[in-house]
């Protein structure tokens, strides 16, 4: 039975994430994930951009790809589809994932490339002193918004399930089995999967939001959620402010190698020949 | 060995020359005048067991490459200046994290949209120095149809054996010129694979990287089930692990020009002409030395002492080869779709005092031999430019 220790390198702890900061628990639960699954670790590619959550593969012995701001997707599509038989995490903040890299989500949803999304969302820019994302809620005060936000966040759930994304997930570091949970169903979907982890930012969104340390800020985070099944028999105006968890989204469709594959097959067997140009 | 003999344009050779070298994974953007690379890739790359994949812009293909790369595939893309502009983020990622691909640039006029179907040679510094940072690179320019099927596998080559992208600066002229080429299987010792660790280096021992010298250490694929990887753009030690102090920097930035620059010998190819009596020596690189080649033969023709030098690499620029011109004939002549960037390279290796003056021309028509003609005599007339 495999322990999520066998894919961590304990070497390089202690980590270098804010006390309170909700990274650690989701780093864990990623370990965790591939240990429930009994992977074996030179069959996993992480790639992970720039950011606070973009560090996580320092602390992973696995194969890893740390690349450029935004970009995690498009190089783990070129893994995904180079070498299918890889499991293919990627690991990104809301940075990453939903601003700079926010076309490369949704073409990626779309393209339903085969690999699993995990959006660490803490509604800032936590690595460069606190700036808004394209996740920050209206009306927060940050580094960049000194007297209140004024653009409203991106809902990253909806936006990927209107890409098509066949796997959408949501959850928190207040439920770490949740999240392991969840990032091993994402993973076992043949096609892309995106498990968006509602983080807390102590240090910045927290300290300028008043919400408080990182354990009253986690608490009222918990507070806000509503389990989906709960939240079918919720009006609207219930649910205002509040962030609905669980499996949002879970509806199978071929992924992108697998249609590709076919057309390999099928012109491996035709007859004749290379086409002139 | 089988060759075929066909009636093709630059374009379409330089697929048959990547896949040629082999090449299975393919992730662009459509651009003029590049487009039959991607279409035809599209139509080629499935054939052979390969993969080609339209990306949403510049930015993601290039990312794409990289990590198809890692994954043990040799990767490509075909672009033009704009596209290129948007790839230069990507493309210091796999200089830093020393990952192959081959990036063909379609040339055409400039800055912006430009003329866009209309050819130039103004992307010469956009390729030596489009990332930020210290680093050197490798490109090479075809100046035929043949020598885009031939230097597009050169590319594929170089990109392995020093672990590192490489372009193929072509242009708008010669991607759709059409020639009679020779399109051929490689044999074997013409195709330079992946280096893979030592059989007896176990996965404790290896180490992805090396700064102790000036060739790149092996790289096994993400999935191998002996040895796992790790590769980042952040500056790292022997093991690809975070380590951004100032010794570190300051060697892993060295070796990253070193690996090119004292490898020039190694990497720099050219074509002369008569270079052994020759008085005038027309330099050149792409479209531009088709012109120059006629205007050659038309005083060559007249008696005149002229010979020729055709950089196939551009960078690292072949140094040795320029200066034993600069330092044998009087003249120079640098003709080039552009504002002369080349010629400020060869003047930086002008010791000798040899007379180096440009022909220029960037209104998306060629330059014609007369044109350089003109100017040659201009600097026969004139003193000291």
């Amino acid at each position: 039975m495999a322990n999520y220790k066998d894919y961590m390198l304990f070497e390089k702890l202690p980590h270098t994430w804010c006390a309170g900061c909700g990274h650690g628990i989701i780093l864990q639960a990623i370990a965790d994930a591939f240990a429930m699954q009994g992977l074996d670790k030179h069959d996993i590619a992480l790639v992970s951009g720039i950011g606070c959550f973009g560090r996580v593969d320092d602390y992973l012995d696995i194969n890893c790809m740390h690349v450029t701001h935004g970009r995690a997707l498009p190089a783990a599509t070129g893994i995904a589809l180079a070498n299918p038989e890889l499991h293919v995490l990627v690991t990104m903040g809301d940075g990453d994932g939903a601003t700079i890299g926010g076309n490369h989500l949704i073409h990626c949803a779309r393209r339903n490339i085969n690999l699993t999304a995990v959006i660490a969302n803490n509604y800032n820019y936590g690595q460069t002193g606190g700036q808004y994302s394209g996740t920050t809620p209206a009306g927060s005060i940050t580094a960049t918004s000194p007297y209140g936000h004024v653009e409203p966040g991106f809902d990253i759930c909806k936006l990927a399930e209107a890409a098509g994304a066949p796997f959408v997930a949501r959850t928190t570091p207040y439920n770490p089995m949740q999240i392991r949970n969840l990032i091993k169903r994402g993973m076992q979907t043949r096609g892309f999967a995106l498990i968006e982890v509602m983080d807390t930012c102590p240090t910045h969104y927290g300290r300028l939001n008043k919400f408080g340390d990182a354990g009253p800020m986690l608490e009222k985070l918990n507070n806000m959620t509503v389990p989906v099944e709960k939240a079918s028999s919720m009006s609207g105006e219930e649910l205002e402010g509040r962030i609905v968890t669980g499996v949002l989204t879970d509806r199978p469709r071929e992924d992108y190698y697998t249609r590709y594959k076919r057309i390999i097959d099928r012109l491996s067997t035709e007859k004749g020949s290379v086409p002139s140009a | 060995m089988r060759g075929e003999k066909r009636f093709i344009e630059g374009n379409i050779a330089i697929v048959e020359g990547a896949i040629a070298a082999g090449a299975r994974f393919y992730a662009g953007y459509p651009i003029s005048p590049s487009s039959e690379i991607a279409e035809y890739s599209a139509r080629l790359l499935p054939r052979v067991g390969g993969l080609y994949i339209q990306m949403e812009d510049e930015i993601s293909s290039m990312a794409a490459l990289l990590g198809a790369s890692v994954a043990g595939k040799k990767a490509y893309t075909a672009t033009s200046g704009p596209g290129v502009s948007l790839m230069q983020e990507n493309l210091g990622l796999g200089i830093m994290s020393e990952i192959p691909a081959v990036i063909i640039d379609v040339q055409r006029s400039g800055p912006s949209t430009g003329a866009a179907t209309k050819p130039a040679q103004g992307d010469l510094m956009q390729a030596r120095w489009g990332a930020h940072g210290d680093h050197s690179i490798i490109a090479l320019s075809p100046a035929s149809v043949q020598e885009c099927f031939d230097l597009t596998v050169c590319a594929f080559n170089l990109a392995e054996k020093y672990r590192t992208p490489v372009y193929l600066l072509a242009d708008e002229t010669i991607g759709h010129l059409r020639e009679t080429v020779t399109i051929r299987e490689l044999e074997p010792d013409e195709i330079v694979s992946r280096k893979q660790p030592a059989e007896d280096v176990g996965p404790e021992d290896f180490r992805p990287y090396r700064y102790d010298g000036i060739m790149p250490e092996a790289m096994p694929p993400f999935g191998s089930d002996r040895y796992l990887s790790r590769t980042t753009g952040s500056t790292h030690d022997e093991k690809g692990e975070f380590r951004p102090v100032p010794e570190n920097i300051h060697r892993v930035t060295h070796y990253l020009t070193d690996k090119i620059e004292k490898n020039a010998e190694d990497i720099c190819m050219t074509k002369g002409w008569y270079l052994d009596d020759a008085e005038t020596a027309f330099i050149t690189w792409g479209c531009a030395t088709r012109s120059a080649l006629g205007a050659m033969e038309q005083l060559r023709a007249r008696g005149e002492k002229v010979g020729m030098l055709q950089l196939q690499t551009v960078w690292p620029m072949p140094e040795k080869e320029i200066r034993s011109v600069l330092s044998s004939v009087k003249t120079v002549v640098v003709p080039e779709l552009n504002l002369g960037q080349a010629a400020g390279e060869i003047r930086k290796f002008n010791d000798y005092g040899c007379k180096v003056v440009q022909a220029n021309r960037v209104d998306g028509i060629l330059i014609s031999p007369e044109q350089i003609i003109r100017v040659w005599k201009e600097a026969e007339q004139h003193g000291e430019l």
